[in-house]
C-alpha cells in the first residue's frame, strides 16, 4: 500500500490516514476487468446511474408534494404547472422508475443467459435479487403517492392480498392501512417508506459491490480470466464504455421524457383517487405486469399470493437449482434454447398481465405460469444433468471456439498501461 | 460482439405489451392530425383563444376548470390587460376580512376560475346524478385523449333500434357503452367567433381540444421545445463518446 503512486501532498498525507484514495485507485481505475464484455455488461453501471436518478430527482419532488388525501394529487399538478421545470423533474422521476426497472430486467436476463449467478458469486446474485425486491416495495409505493385512481385502487388491491396470509394477514393489512382502509394514514406512511428505501437499496447495492469485486465481473465466455493478458483495467476501458452506454440510455431516457412522457402511465391515474368509484380495470404498473398475471393466474387467493412471492423466491435459491457447471449459455446448446423460451414466457406474461382476466386469458396466464415454475424447478435441474455442453475455449483470449475470435493483445495492453 | 440490439427490441417489446393494456374499448375513435402531436407540435394559439372562448359559454356551465388560474390565460396570447378583464367578469368569494366575514369581490388575475357548483354534491344533484367532471386534465385523464374528446363531442347519434335509452342519458357512439348523462352540448354556430372562424360542430370540438389540451400540460410545448435541444446535445455525446471508445479500445481489438 504505497503512497507514492500519488504526487500530490495532501492527497498523499490523507491517504497514509485515510487510504481513500488508494480504495478508489484499487476499485475503479486498476481493477482487472475480463477484456471481453460485451454490452450487456453496460446494465451494471446503468442500474447505479438510474438508482441516483431517481434518488435525486425524488427529493426534490418531495421538497413540493403534500401527502395528504385532500392535496396530494393537486400537490402533483402544482409541481406541474407552478414550480419551477417541475414538470421536468417530476416527467424524469415518474420515467425513470420505468427505465431503472428496463435496465434491472435486462441486467437480471443478462445473468440469467451468462449463468453469473454460479459459484462462486452466488452472494452477489442473492444481493441483487434483494435489491429487485426493494425496488418493486419502493416503486409500488411511489406510485400512491400521487393519488390518482389507480394509485388508490392499485394500493388497495395489493395491500389487501396480505389478507390472505393465514392468521395474522388481517391485522398485517390494518397495520400497512394504518386504519381499516386505504385512507390518509396509509398515505403518508407509504411517502415515509418511499423516502427511507431507496436508502437501503443504496446499502445493499454497496454489498452488492463488494461482493462483485471480489471476484470480479463474469464474462461472455465464462470461464475465469487465466491471467493479466486476460484482462483490462477498468479505467480507461470500462469507463469509457460505460459512457458511451450512458450517453444511448440517456438519449432513449430524454426522448420518452420529452416526447412521450405518459407512454408508460395509466391516463385514469389523472384522476383524482376516489373511493366510491372503482375502476374499470385496475393494472400495476406495466414492470408489475408479469407477477400480476403470475397472482391472477391461481384460482386461490393464498395460492396466488405465494405464487407471486414464489416466483421472486425461487430467484433465490437459483444458484442450486441450476448444478451445470458450465456459466455462459453460449456453450449449452439446449439451455441457449430454453432461456429464450423463458424470456418469451416473461414478456407473454407481462402482456396476459395487462388484459382482463376473462376467457382465453385465464388459460394462457395459466399455462405461462406453469412454464415459469417448470424453467426453475425441473428444466434448469435436468439441464445440468443431461445436457453435453460445447467444449469450453482454454482462456479468453484464445476464445476462438466460440467465435467470439479475440486475439490475445496483452502485450499491446500492458504498454497502454 | 454480442448482440447489444437485443437489449433495445427486448425493452421495445416491454413497451408494447403496455401499449396493448392501455388501449382497450369497443369504441373507435376518429383520429385527427392536431398540430401538437409529434417532436416538434405547437398548440395553435388562435385554436385556443376560440376553444376558450367556446369553454365558457358552452362547457363553464357544468364543468369547472380547477388547475387553471387566470393568469394562466397569458400563454393563449392575452395581454395583462385582458386577462384582468376576463378576471373581473367573476366573482369570487374571499375572506375572511377584519370583522370576520366572507364576502364577494371581482375576480383578478392570480385566481384560478371559480367552479360552477358550490361542492361536488350540488354538481350531481344539478345534474341527475352524474358529476360533470373537471376538465383540467381531461385529455390527460382519457387513452388517446385528443382524439377521444373530439370524438365523444361530435358523435352524438340517434340509439340503434335495438338500443334502449333510458330517461336522462343520450346515445354517443364514441363514449364506451355508449350512454351517457351529458347531453349534446355543441349542435354547430353555439358560438359567435370574434375571427369569423367557421363555428360547425368540428369545428367547436376542434377548438376545444386545443384549449383542453393546454389546459391539461401547459408546459407542452416547453417541453418538446428542450426535448428537441437535449437529444441534438445527447445523440453529439453519443457520437463523440462512440469515437473515444473506440480510440482507447483499439488496442485491444488489433491482433
Amino acid at each position: 500500500m504505497s503512497a507514492d503512486k500519488f504526487s500530490n501532498p495532501v492527497v498523499r498525507w490523507v491517504d497514509h490516514r485515510l487510504p481513500i484514495f488508494t480504495f478508489m485507485d484499487h476499485e475503479l481505475n486498476e481493477y482487472p476487468t475480463p477484456k471481453n464484455l460485451n454490452y450487456f455488461w453496460n446494465f451494471g453501471s446503468l442500474a447505479g446511474i438510474s438508482l441516483v436518478i431517481m434518488i435525486v430527482t425524488g427529493i426534490v419532488l418531495a421538497m413540493s408534494y403534500t401527502p395528504h388525501v385532500d392535496y396530494a394529487f393537486q400537490s402533483v399538478e402544482r409541481i406541474m404547472r407552478d414550480v419551477n421545470h417541475g414538470w421536468l423533474i417530476r416527467y424524469i422521476h415518474m420515467n425513470g422508475a420505468s427505465f431503472f426497472f428496463i435496465v434491472v430486467f435486462i441486467h437480471i436476463f443478462r445473468g440469467l443467459y451468462y449463468g453469473s449467478y454460479k459459484a462462486p458469486r452466488e452472494l452477489l446474485w442473492i444481493l441483487g435479487v434483494l435489491i429487485l425486491l426493494l425496488m418493486m416495495a419502493t416503486a409500488f409505493m411511489g406510485y400512491v403517492l400521487p393519488w390518482g385512481q389507480m394509485s388508490f385502487w392499485g394500493a388497495t388491491v395489493i395491500t389487501n392480498l396480505f389478507s390472505a396470509i393465514p392468521l395474522v394477514g388481517d391485522s398485517i393489512v390494518t397495520l400497512l392501512w394504518g386504519g381499516f382502509s386505504v385512507d390518509n394514514p396509509t398515505l403518508n406512511r407509504f411517502f415515509a417508506l418511499h423516502y427511507l428505501m431507496p436508502f437501503l437499496i443504496v446499502g445493499v447495492v454497496i454489498l452488492h459491490l463488494v461482493a462483485l469485486h471480489r471476484f470480479g465481473s463474469n464474462n461472455p465466455i465464462g470461464i475465469d480470466p487465466s491471467g493479466p493478458q486476460d484482462t483490462v483495467p477498468f479505467h480507461p476501458y470500462y469507463t469509457i464504455k460505460d459512457f458511451f452506454g450512458l450517453s444511448i440510455f440517456l438519449s432513449l431516457f430524454a426522448a420518452t421524457i420529452f416526447f412521450f412522457p405518459n407512454f408508460m402511465g395509466h391516463p385514469d391515474n389523472y384522476i383524482p383517487a376516489n373511493p366510491m368509484q372503482t375502476p374499470a380495470h385496475i393494472v400495476p404498473e406495466w414492470y408489475f405486469l408479469p407477477f400480476y398475471a403470475i397472482l391472477r393466474a391461481v384460482p386461490d387467493k393464498l395460492g396466488g399470493v405465494l405464487a407471486m412471492f414464489g416466483a421472486i423466491a425461487v430467484l433465490f435459491i437459483l444458484p442450486w437449482l441450476d448444478r451445470s457447471p458450465i456459466r455462459s449459455g453460449n456453450f449449452r446448446p439446449i439451455f441457449r434454447i430454453f432461456f429464450w423460451v423463458f424470456v418469451a414466457d416473461c414478456i407473454a406474461l407481462g402482456y396476459l398481465g395487462g388484459m382482463p382476466a376473462e376467457g382465453i386469458y385465464v388459460v394462457l396466464s395459466r399455462v405461462a405460469t406453469a412454464w415459469y415454475f417448470l424453467h426453475f424447478l425441473a428444466i434448469l435441474p435436468l439441464l445440468s444433468v443431461i445436457e453435453t455442453p460445447r467444449p469450453l475455449p482454454q482462456s479468453l483470449s484464445k476464445s476462438v471456439l466460440g467465435g467470439t475470435a479475440l486475439a490475445g493483445a496483452a502485450s499491446a495492453v500492458k504498454e497502454k498501461v | 460482439m454480442m448482440k447489444w440490439y437485443q437489449a433495445i427490441i427486448f425493452s421495445c417489446a416491454l413497451f408494447a405489451s403496455n401499449a396493448f393494456a392501455a388501449g382497450s374499448g369497443d369504441v373507435v375513435l376518429k383520429h385527427k392530425d392536431w398540430s401538437f402531436n409529434g417532436p416538434f407540435g405547437t398548440l395553435d394559439k388562435a385554436a385556443m383563444q376560440r376553444g376558450f372562448q367556446a369553454y365558457r359559454e358552452i362547457c363553464a356551465s357544468c364543468h369547472s376548470l380547477d388547475y387553471i388560474a387566470f393568469r394562466n390565460l397569458s400563454d393563449l396570447g392575452y395581454s395583462a390587460a385582458e386577462i384582468k378583464a376576463f378576471a373581473a367578469e367573476y366573482d369570487v368569494e374571499d375572506g375572511p376580512n377584519d370583522e370576520g366575514e366572507m364576502f364577494i369581490r371581482p375576480g383578478i388575475a392570480a385566481d384560478r376560475f371559480p367552479s360552477p357548483y358550490q361542492n361536488d354534491a350540488a354538481a350531481r344533484a344539478g345534474n341527475n346524478g352524474a358529476y360533470p367532471p373537471d376538465l383540467s386534465l381531461i385529455t390527460k385523464a382519457r387513452a388517446k385523449g385528443p382524439d377521444y374528446l373530439y370524438s365523444l363531442l361530435t358523435s352524438y347519434k340517434d340509439a340503434p333500434e335495438d338500443k334502449e335509452v333510458p330517461d336522462g342519458m343520450y346515445y354517443n357512439a364514441a363514449y364506451p357503452g355508449h350512454l351517457i348523462a351529458m347531453p349534446q352540448p355543441i349542435y354547430g354556430e353555439d358560438v359567435i367567433y370574434a375571427d369569423g372562424a367557421p363555428s360547425d360542430v368540428s369545428a367547436i370540438a376542434s377548438d376545444l381540444v386545443y384549449f383542453l389540451t393546454w389546459t391539461a400540460e401547459p408546459s407542452l410545448e416547453k417541453r418538446k421545445r428542450t426535448g428537441v435541444k437535449v437529444l441534438i446535445f445527447l445523440l453529439f455525446m453519443v457520437g463523440m463518446s462512440y469515437g473515444a471508445m473506440k480510440f482507447i479500445w483499439a488496442d485491444v481489438k488489433k491482433a
